[in-house]
């Protein structure tokens, strides 16, 4: 292992330290709150949630009437 | 003091003050937040269809944005492109080599991808009378675990070289390689608006990846064990992990920090896939234990499962509309539940 490249190692692991640390940061109540907001906003929408009426399920066959 | 003595210094003094930082927005954690909402209702969900075919173990499946075909990956060498409202096979694609990780479809439809131990990211062409491979992505130096695409010029891989990468699918180069996972890369996702991705590696991290200028801008840690699924969540400021170390995690990316984590006492599975529901709410974790259980995403609470297959679920999916999941395993069926 040369100095030379331990150097430029540890120079390329401080740089990217300091972008992440150079993120801003919001609140993680802000970030829930914006999450939750989706969810519920979507939620009526959402047929694996809420479920699916037959007929409009287009995994399940619909079922017929025969009229005799 | 020597100069690499100096920036040791330097990084954990960085690596503190990251840690501060993150700190200091943690005024909360998402299962306290939702602490008032009204629980997710018990969800029972019924396979609909069986996908009947393969012969060996499933290693992946992909949805197309028609919310109707989708790809599936086995050892058994093939790529079966299903039509999963009636369960016919649309397309039986052999492999090259039959040591399949990753299979993908591009949104046009038009393209599919597969990959695996070959190191090689190989594009096939739908829309020829006789499905077509277009090109050979040979540049990865290991397995290639995921792909997928941006459009039918673009492909983003991840590879246990460590790296991922775009590739420029016409010239068969790559256009920009992301190194700074040290271990193996195991699975991608990518935003909505394709500027960003997130990956997951052996390392036990995940990041967050700029396209366009190749950089790593966070990275998120929590997990001890590899991570092999990665989802984001709808609105592309969280993301969810899959673990070997039986743990999902929330991760939001504002707040640079896990803001919830999915566990159980019971559960000692290594989990290896996952997919959301359109609202986000739901979370389908396929584990080794043979099942897909669902969690309640902000709440953390786990709210059903999905039993049916007598080997490891390897892959799970759902449609942009929404409309169901798919789990595949390694039992070589692929099941759709609604």
């Amino acid at each position: 292992m040369t100095s030379n490249s331990n150097v430029s190692s540890m120079r390329r692991t401080v740089e990217q330290l300091r972008l992440e640390a150079s993120v801003e940061r919001v609140k993680v109540s802000q970030a829930a709150a914006d999450l939750q907001q989706y969810c519920l906003q979507n939620a009526s929408k959402d047929a694996l949630l809420v479920g699916l009426p037959a007929g409009s399920n287009p995994f399940r066959e619909p079922r017929s009437c025969a009229v005799l | 003091m020597g100069e690499v003595e100096k920036m040791k210094k330097e990084a954990e003094g960085l690596k503190t003050e990251i840690e501060a930082a993150r700190k200091a927005v943690h005024d909360t954690d998402m299962a306290a937040a939702a602490a008032g909402l009204a629980p997710a209702p018990r969800v029972q969900l019924k396979t609909r269809r069986t996908l009947k075919g393969h012969l060996a173990k499933i290693y992946a499946m992909h949805w197309c944005t028609d919310n109707k075909l989708m790809v599936s990956a086995s050892q058994d060498g093939k790529l079966i492109i299903w039509d999963s409202h009636s369960g016919n096979k649309i397309n039986a694609i052999p492999l090259k080599s039959s040591w399949v990780m990753t299979s993908a479809y591009a949104p046009s439809g038009n393209l599919v991808a597969s990959g695996g131990l070959d190191n090689m990211c190989t594009v096939y062409n739908l829309k020829t009378p006789v499905v077509k491979i277009i090109k050979e992505l040979d540049a990865h130096t290991g397995y290639l675990s995921c792909a997928r695409f941006l459009n039918d010029a673009d492909i983003l891989t991840a590879s246990g070289d460590t790296t991922c990468a775009l590739w420029d699918i016409e010239t068969g180069k790559q256009k920009t390689v992301f190194l700074n996972h040290i271990g193996d890369c195991m699975c991608l996702a990518l935003s909505t608006d394709m500027n960003t991705f997130v990956s997951g590696a052996c390392d036990s991290l995940a990041k967050l990846w700029d396209i366009r200028d190749g950089q790593c801008k966070q990275t998120f840690q929590g997990h001890t064990s590899d991570i092999n699924a990665i989802s984001f969540f709808p609105t592309g400021n969280a993301f969810i992990t899959g673990s070997d170390d039986c743990t999902c995690k929330m991760y939001d990316i504002r707040s640079d920090q896990e803001v919830i984590g999915y566990q159980d006492a019971q559960l000692n599975s290594g989990v290896t896939s996952l997919a959301l529901s359109m609202s986000g709410r739901l979370i389908f974790a396929g584990y080794d234990d043979f099942n897909c259980n669902i969690w309640d995403s902000l709440k953390g609470e786990k709210i059903g499962v999905l039993s049916g297959h007598d080997n490891r679920v390897s892959c799970t999916g759902v449609p942009s509309d929404g409309m169901c999941v798919c789990t595949g395993s390694w039992d070589s069926f692929l099941k759709i539940w609604n």
